[in-house]
């Protein structure tokens, strides 16, 4: 097991965010925890990243506990975050955005531009481009291709498909699926469920901080309760 | 010609005591630009360079004395910052602006406890306090010198922050200190680091500055502090290259005030100077629109 997350509970903002979740994102699979607003789903990945300290619970990483580790920490273990609303840096231009996504390696990283630019071919003639110049799904692709930077284990991704249009979301989507052929596993996070489920082989859903419901993306899609607070049919 | 030979010694001296503003400002402005704090402390740095500049030479030879003063005031900027400010950065951001007006207070009663308030000569250093002519006009050749050297230092500093993966690590944080953490970015390595830059400079400028002045007071750090402060602002707070001309422009103007006879009125002029750029254009020179963070 890559990731797992035993009856983990966060205090945020003075209230109690997550109440005791628990669950597992296999090796090499895409998983994926869907809810509303409020639901507790970016505490969970900003816990797991270290920006948060959780209350009490554990968290454990290819078996070892990783549980109130420093970002430094999580982030020297190969895992990586995509945050909420993109955030790649508005001045620095896109290749100083893909660079600074390999801050703590040591290598070189020439392979791995290359690799990200045949994934987004838009990034690579817009390299001298500051990042705040770029379109919304633009900086969606630089941010993923930062993460891929450090060449990640795992990579969290909160909310990708957030001010997209569907075209572009479609897009992110595969090639998110793209990435977890390559061999790295996929914790994501969506108000989106419709897509996230079709890609993820595991699915949780969050509600006021606990998980209620969980089981593979096509059982949940398939899930009359699901369709009815998920999936608007 | 004439008005020119009269006043040479004026703009030579405004030119250089800029370049001393200048090195001065870009600690103000550096930390600004990461930290969004207002190092009030920095003058006071700047003048404890001074006064250890005056204390080592007194038993030391000049090529001791003179890098003991720049580690010294390196380690007092480091200082300062991990003791005054790091325990406070989640704090509200008035709470580490009054510890670093505590802090510039702090320095001053010490340095007064120390000295007994008196004025203490600043040594000579060959060469550079040396007189030199420039048409008619006679001059330390420090005068000469500090633009110069303030540029070479200005140049260097833009290549480290435009070109080094710490520069990079820098201009990240100055927009977002979250998200340069999850690339891995040791975020109080790199102010540590800032606050060394500026403090180096400012012991650059004091070096420069005093020997100018020949005296160093407690209070010395006060004015020229404040001074280049104000250049920060002038040139957009959080600009390098704002903070630069911002200072040659003050340090010149003061000067040519001082060439029409109205010597008295100098730092009343640069302030009524700063009062009218920021009612015209409130971000300064070069000020990005929108300082606060999202």
């Amino acid at each position: 097991m890559m990731l797992k997350i035993s009856d983990l509970k966060v205090n945020y903002g003075g209230i109690e965010a997550v109440k005791g979740i628990s669950f597992t994102v296999p090796e090499k699979s895409i998983v994926t925890l869907i809810g509303a607003n409020g639901a507790g789903k970016s505490t969970t990945l900003r816990t797991i990243a270290g920006l948060v300290k959780p209350q009490s619970g554990k968290i454990e990483f290819l078996g070892e506990d990783i549980t109130g580790k420093g970002v430094e920490d999580i982030v020297s273990r190969n895992i990586t975050m995509v945050p909420e609303g993109r955030k790649i840096f508005p001045d620095l231009t896109v290749l100083e955005n893909l660079k600074i996504g390999a801050y703590l390696r040591k290598d070189d990283i020439t392979d791995d531009l290359n690799y990200v630019f045949d994934l987004f071919p838009r990034l690579k003639e817009r390299t001298w481009q500051h990042g705040g110049t770029l379109s919304g799904g633009e900086q969606q692709m630089l941010a993923v291709g930062r993460a891929l930077m450090s060449r990640p284990k795992l990579m969290m991704m909160d909310e990708p498909s957030l001010g997209l249009a569907p075209l572009v979301v479609r897009n992110i989507f595969e090639i998110i699926q793209e990435i977890n052929k390559q061999g790295v596993t996929i914790l994501l996070i969506e108000q989106n469920a419709n897509m996230a489920l079709k890609v993820a082989d595991i699915g949780y859903v969050l509600e006021t901080g606990r998980i209620t419901l969980s089981g593979t993306g096509q059982e949940l899609l398939a899930n009359e309760g699901v369709k009815a607070a998920y999936l608007g049919t | 010609m004439e008005f020119l030979n009269t006043n040479l010694p004026y703009i030579l001296a405004g030119i250089s005591v800029g370049g001393q503003y200048a090195l001065i400002a870009i600690g103000y402005t550096m930390v600004y630009g990461i930290l969004r704090l207002i190092n009030f402390a920095h003058g006071d740095i700047f003048m404890v360079a001074g006064f250890a500049m005056v204390y080592l030479s007194a038993s030391l030879p000049l090529y001791i004395s003179i890098p003991m003063t720049i580690i010294i005031t390196v380690v007092l900027g480091f200082a300062v910052e991990r003791m005054a400010y790091r325990p406070l950065r989640t704090a509200p951001r008035m709470s580490i602006m009054i510890s670093a007006i505590g802090v510039s207070y702090l320095l001053q009663n010490c340095a007064w406890y120390i000295t007994s308030g008196l004025a203490k000569q600043y040594p000579t250093i060959p060469w550079i306090s040396e007189s030199i002519s420039i048409g008619t006009a006679t001059t330390k050749i420090v005068t000469v010198i500090t633009p110069v050297l303030t540029l070479v230092l200005v140049i260097a500093l833009v290549i480290l922050i435009k070109y080094t993966k710490i520069g990079m690590a820098m201009r990240a944080m100055a927009k977002d200190f979250e998200t340069s953490r999850l690339m891995g970015v040791k975020i109080n390595s790199v102010i540590s680091f800032t606050f060394i830059i500026g403090s180096f400079l400012a012991a650059i400028g004091s070096l420069l500055y005093f020997t100018n002045y020949a005296t160093v007071t407690p209070i010395a750090g006060a004015m020229p502090g404040l001074k280049a402060f104000v250049a920060a602002v002038f040139g957009g707070i959080g600009s390098i290259p704002g903070a630069v001309i911002g200072a040659f422009i003050i340090g010149i103007c003061e000067n040519v005030i001082k060439m029409f006879g109205w010597t008295t009125f100098s730092d009343a002029f640069t302030f009524a100077l700063l009062i009218i750029i920021l009612v015209a254009k409130p971000t300064g020179l070069f000020g990005e629109k929108s300082t606060d963070k999202v």
